[in-house]
C-alpha cells in the first residue's frame, strides 16, 4: 500500500487529548517546589515621578520576602539594544523598574515576591506611593497635529512605508466622475488572551534558569533574558508548549517574564509572577488610528485615483508602525494616488502587532470607501471589484504569485445568495427587522523567514522533528507532524513534532501569518536532507540491494526505503540506523526563501467576505446573522485547523466591527474599561451562521509547499463587509468602529 | 502636583490557615487553606489540578468553571472554605478511566478549541448546562453557554460539539 499524503488531510489536533482533559500545561501551571509568587504594583498616575513607595509596612507582613523597586533593583545592561527583541520597533525599548519615571499609566513600578499568592496580592494592593504627577497628552484625535513621520529600522523592512505619490492625484481625483473622501476612526483595542501573561522562573540548582513563559517566541525571550540579566544562554531555556491564545500579545517578551527573572536571580529562589486581568491592558494594544481616503473612479467604475492617509497613535519612547495604506493599489490599479502615514507619540505604552495589525485598519478604510464608490455609480459592490481586477500588482511592478480572488468572488456570492440582495439600501426586511448584505476583499502578504529544525530517525524507525516554534492554537504542532510524515512517507503515530523550547533549532517568533511556510520550508529541507542520509547509508549496507541507487530510483514509505522496479525489496529505516552502530541518525537544515524567484513576484493571501446582518431599528440592535469567507491561501495543509483559524478570524472581525474598544479617559490618560466585563469580545449567544470556502490555488513560486498563511486573512475582510450591510439595511453610514447601537438610534 | 495612592494598614491575622477537606474528581483531599485562598486557587496551587483555568478572577470568562454537587460554578468566585466537605469536579475528573467523556470527543472531533485555554471550563460548563435541562434549541445552548468565552474564535465549533452531544442523548 503506497502513502496516502496527510498533509491536505483534515486531521484532528494531535494535542487535542491534553487539552480536553487539563493535562496540557501552560506557563502559570508548573508545580514547582518551595515557588515563591510576585504580584505587580502599576503606576496610577500617567507621567511624572515617583517620590516615594513605602516598602517598610509592606515588607512587616508575615509572608512578603521581598520587594524590588527602581532604589533595589540589581544593576541590569546598560544599552538599548540589550533590550530590543526580534520584534522592537524603532526607538528605546521599555525597561521596567530602571528608574522613578513614569512614562505611562499602568506602569509597572514594584514587584512583591511573597510566600503565597494572596499575600502578595494583598501587599502589592495596600503598597503607598507617593507621586511628582506631569502634564500628559494621550489623545489621539486632539493632538493629531504633531503628527509626523516615523523613524525608520529594522522594522520598517518587514513594515515598508508607503509608496510615493504617483501621476497626478489632486488633478485626477478632481476631474472624475465619481468621488468618494471619508474619515475612518479606530479605537485603542487590547489582544485579551484568555491565558493572563504568567512566567514561571525555576532557579535550578546550578543556577541555571528554566523558565516556563507566555511568549510567541521562545527564543526571542531567551535573548532577551540572557542580554538583559548578563546570562549566559545556555543558562537560560524558554520553555511554552502551551500557550493560551495571544493574537500578537506575546511577540514581545512582557515585563512578567522580566519580574519573574529578576526576582529568581535575586532571590535564589523559583518565581512566579501571573498578570491580572486589569495588568493585561499595561504592554502594547492595536494603536487608535484615524485615516481619511479619498478614491476616485470613471464613469464605468475604472478606480482612476487612490488617496489613503493614516494617523497612528505611538508611544514616546517607540515609533512603532503598521501597514495600513500600502494595499489599495495592491487590488486596483489606479495611475494616481497619494499615501501617506504618520506618528503621533503620545504618554502610552508602545503599541503592538495584534491579529491582522495595520491590514484590518487599512481595509476597513479602503473597502468602505469601494462601497461608497459602488453606489455612487450605482453598480454593484462586487462587480465594481471585478471592473478593477487585476493580477498584477502596479504597486511594485510584478505579477502576483498566484491570485485566485475572483474564484473567491464567484464561489463566496454563489453559496452567500449575493444575487438575492436589492441593491437600494433599506429595500430588505424580514419580519420587522431590515436586512443588509455587505461584502469585502481581504488581503494579506504571504511571508516566509528563516528557520531551521532538526530531524532525528530514532533506532525505532521513527521520525522525531524539532523546532523553538511555538504552538499558540494556530495548528503548528499538527500541520508540521503531517508535513514531516509525508517527507518519510510515515504514519503521524511514527512521527514526533517536538517544539516550543529555546533550546532547539532556530525558529523566528511566531506571527505575521509566517509560521506554516517558514517552519513547513526547514522540515522539507530536512526531510530531503534525511531521506539523501539514509538513502546513502542503506546503499553502504553489507549486501544492499540499494547500492547505488539514485532516490528517484526508490519511495519513501511502509517505514523504509523501496525500490521503485521491485516493490518487494525493502530496507527498513530501523535497520539502516542499527547498521550505523549509531543511535540515531540526524541532520540539521534551514529554510530558507527562494529569493531569486521571489523578487520577481507579489505573493499575498486574499479573499471575500459576504455578510447578513439584521438590524433591529427600535432597539438598535445590530446580528451578524450569516458570513461566508472564501478564503485564496495556496495550499491548505490541514482544512479542519485551517478552517477553524479562518473561523476565529471571522469571530475577530464580528468584535472588531460590533464589540470591542479600549475605552481611555484622557482627564486621567488611562484606560476605562481593563476588564472581560467592559471590554467586549463576542460570547456565544452573537456569533450565528459562520462559513468558510477554500477555493484552489496552486502556487510553486511561493515556496516549496505552496502555502499561505491564514492567521490574519480570515479577519481583514470582515469589519468592512459588516459596516456595509448595516449601511445598506440602514442607509446609514458609520466609519468610526465599533458600530454601537447607540450610532443607530 | 502631588498625588498618593495609598493603602490600608495591613491585617496580619489574613493569612492564618485552617485544614478543609473536599472531594475532589471523587478523591478526599485536604488542602491547608487560608480563608481568602479561592476554590480556584486552592486547586491550582494547593492541589495541582492546573487544568481549571484562571482567565480573569472575576467571573466574567468562565474559563475557572468546575462542578460542584453536579453544578457548574465559577471557582473564582467561590472561597475554597465555603465548600468544605463538597464533591468537586474538575476537568481532570471528567473521563473516566482514560475513556473520554463523550463532550471531550466531541471537542476534539469538531476542532472546539485552538490554543485550549477556555476549553476545561468550556467542558464543564457544557456538562453541568446540559444537566440544568433548560436549553431546548441551539440558540437556548448559546445563550446558556455564554458564560464562557473563547477568545479564539472557536465559537461555532464549540457549540456544535455540545449539539452533536444533546443530540444523541435525546
Amino acid at each position: 500500500m503506497s502513502h496516502k499524503l496527510l498533509t491536505g488531510q483534515p486531521v484532528s489536533r494531535i494535542e487535542g487529548q491534553q487539552k480536553v482533559t487539563g493535562a496540557a500545561r501552560y506557563a502559570g501551571d508548573y508545580h514547582v517546589p518551595e515557588l515563591l509568587y510576585g504580584y505587580v504594583v502599576n503606576s496610577t498616575i500617567t507621567k511624572g515621578k515617583i517620590l516615594e513607595i513605602d516598602t517598610e509596612q509592606i515588607k512587616a507582613i508575615k509572608g512578603v520576602i521581598e520587594v524590588f523597586t527602581h532604589k533595589n533593583r540589581p544593576s541590569l545592561a546598560w544599552f538599548d539594544l540589550q533590550y530590543a527583541d526580534m520584534d522592537a520597533p524603532p526607538g528605546s525599548p521599555f525597561r521596567p523598574l530602571q528608574n522613578a519615571d513614569i512614562k505611562y499609566n499602568g506602569q509597572p513600578i514594584a514587584l512583591v515576591v511573597a510566600e503565597t499568592f494572596e499575600i502578595a496580592r494583598y501587599a502589592a494592593s495596600i503598597m503607598a506611593v507617593r507621586y511628582e504627577e506631569q502634564h500628559f497628552f494621550t489623545d489621539l484625535e486632539s493632538n493629531k497635529g504633531k503628527a509626523r513621520d516615523p523613524k525608520k529600522g529594522l522594522a520598517t523592512f518587514l513594515k515598508p512605508l508607503p509608496a510615493k505619490p504617483k501621476g497626478d492625484f489632486g488633478k485626477a481625483f478632481h476631474n472624475a466622475a465619481a468621488q468618494v473622501s471619508a474619515e475612518f476612526i479606530h479605537a485603542a483595542e487590547h489582544h485579551n488572551p484568555i491565558e493572563l501573561f504568567a512566567t514561571t522562573t525555576v532557579y535550578e540548582e546550578d543556577g541555571k534558569l528554566t523558565i516556563y513563559d507566555k511568549t510567541q517566541g521562545t527564543i526571542n525571550c531567551q535573548l532577551y533574558v540572557g542580554n538583559v540579566f548578563g546570562l549566559h544562554y545556555k543558562n537560560v531555556r524558554v520553555i511554552s508548549p502551551y500557550v493560551g491564545g495571544a493574537f500578537g500579545s506575546g511577540l514581545r517578551p512582557q515585563y512578567q517574564l522580566f519580574m519573574s527573572v529578576m526576582a529568581a536571580l535575586q532571590l535564589k529562589r523559583s518565581v512566579r509572577v501571573t498578570l491580572d486581568r486589569q495588568q493585561m491592558f499595561t504592554f502594547g494594544h492595536r494603536p487608535p488610528t484615524i485615516q481619511q481616503t479619498r478614491f476616485a473612479a470613471d464613469s464605468q467604475g475604472k478606480v482612476t485615483a487612490l488617496g489613503h492617509e493614516a494617523v497612528a497613535e505611538t508611544s514616546q519612547h517607540e515609533d512603532y508602525t503598521e501597514v495600513v495604506v500600502n494595499w489599495s493599489n495592491m487590488l486596483y490599479p489606479a495611475p494616481h494616488t497619494s499615501f501617506d502615514y504618520k506618528l503621533v507619540p503620545l504618554d502610552v505604552f508602545s503599541p503592538l502587532d495584534m491579529r491582522a495589525p495595520g491590514g484590518v485598519t487599512g481595509m476597513h478604510a479602503i473597502e468602505s470607501s469601494m462601497d461608497q464608490l459602488a453606489y455612487q455609480l450605482k453598480i454593484d459592490p462586487l462587480a465594481l471589484r471585478l471592473i478593477n481586477y487585476t493580477d498584477f500588482d502596479v504597486t511594485a511592478d510584478r505579477p502576483y504569485s498566484s491570485k485566485e480572488l475572483r474564484e473567491c468572488y464567484v464561489q463566496g456570492a454563489e453559496k452567500f445568495g449575493w444575487s438575492k440582495r436589492t441593491p437600494e439600501p433599506r429595500s430588505m426586511r424580514r419580519g420587522h427587522k431590515l436586512v443588509g448584505y455587505g461584502m469585502a476583499t481581504g488581503i494579506w502578504e504571504a511571508m516566509q523567514v528563516l528557520a531551521r529544525v532538526e530531524a532525528v530517525m530514532t533506532a525505532e524507525g521513527k521520525l522525531e522533528v524539532s523546532s523553538a516554534i511555538t504552538d499558540i492554537g494556530t495548528g503548528t504542532l499538527t500541520v508540521m507532524t503531517q508535513i514531516a510524515a509525508d517527507e518519510l512517507g510515515l504514519a503521524l503515530e511514527d512521527v514526533t513534532f517536538c517544539y516550543g523550547e529555546s533550546q532547539m533549532p532556530f525558529a523566528p517568533v511566531q506571527g505575521g501569518s509566517f509560521t506554516v511556510s517558514t517552519v513547513g520550508a526547514a522540515v522539507k529541507a530536512a526531510g530531503k536532507a534525511l531521506r539523501k542520509k539514509l538513502l546513502k547509508k542503506a546503499g553502504n549496507m553489507p549486501g544492499s540491494p540499494l547500492k547505488s541507487v539514485s532516490e528517484k530510483e526508490v519511495v519513501f514509505e511502509r517505514g523504509g526505503i523501496i525500490l521503485k522496479s521491485n516493490q518487494n525489496v525493502i530496507v527498513y529505516f530501523k535497520d539502516i540506523v542499527a547498521a550505523e552502530k549509531k543511535k540515531v541518525i540526524k541532520t540539521t537544515n534551514t529554510g530558507v526563501p527562494n529569493v531569486f524567484k521571489l523578487k520577481n513576484y507579489t505573493r499575498a493571501a486574499h479573499s471575500a467576505a459576504f455578510v447578513e446582518v439584521e438590524v433591529d431599528e427600535e432597539l438598535g440592535t445590530i446580528q451578524v446573522t450569516r458570513a461566508i469567507t472564501a478564503v485564496a491561501a495556496g495550499n491548505i495543509i490541514n482544512p479542519k485547523t485551517a478552517r477553524s483559524q479562518i473561523l476565529g478570524g471571522m469571530v475577530w472581525g464580528i468584535s472588531k466591527a460590533l464589540f470591542e474598544e479600549t475605552i481611555s479617559d484622557h482627564r486621567f490618560g488611562k484606560y476605562m474599561n481593563q476588564n472581560l466585563a467592559e471590554y467586549h469580545i463576542p460570547v456565544h449567544a452573537d456569533i450565528h451562521e459562520l462559513d468558510v470556502i477554500f477555493v484552489e490555488e496552486k502556487d510553486d513560486i511561493v515556496n516549496e509547499l505552496g502555502s499561505k498563511g491564514i492567521g490574519e486573512i480570515g479577519l481583514v475582510a470582515m469589519p468592512p463587509a459588516i459596516a456595509n450591510a448595516i449601511y445598506h439595511a440602514t442607509g446609514k453610514r458609520f466609519n468610526q468602529l465599533p458600530i454601537h447601537f447607540d450610532q443607530l438610534l | 502636583m502631588q498625588t498618593v495612592s495609598t493603602g490600608l494598614k495591613p491585617d496580619v491575622h489574613l493569612t492564618n490557615s485552617r485544614i478543609i477537606s473536599l472531594h475532589v474528581n471523587g478523591v478526599p483531599r485536604i488542602a491547608d487553606v487560608a480563608p481568602w485562598v479561592s476554590l480556584l486557587d486552592a486547586l491550582r496551587d494547593h492541589l495541582d489540578l492546573t487544568g481549571t483555568k484562571k482567565g480573569c478572577d472575576h467571573g466574567q470568562c468562565g474559563a475557572c468553571t468546575v462542578l460542584c454537587d453536579g453544578k457548574r460554578i465559577l471557582s473564582c468566585l467561590t472561597l475554597a472554605v465555603m465548600k468544605e466537605g463538597a464533591e468537586i469536579t474538575t476537568i481532570e475528573g471528567i473521563a473516566q478511566d482514560d475513556v473520554l467523556h463523550p463532550l471531550q470527543k466531541a471537542f476534539i472531533e469538531n476542532d472546539a478549541f485552538q490554543c485550549g485555554y477556555c476549553t476545561p471550563g468550556q467542558i464543564c460548563s457544557a456538562i453541568g448546562m446540559l444537566s440544568e435541562g433548560k436549553a431546548n434549541s441551539r440558540a437556548e445552548v448559546k445563550e446558556l453557554m455564554s458564560g464562557n468565552l473563547c477568545r479564539c474564535g472557536a465559537n461555532t465549533n464549540i457549540i456544535d460539539a455540545i449539539m452533536e452531544v444533546k443530540n444523541a442523548r435525546l
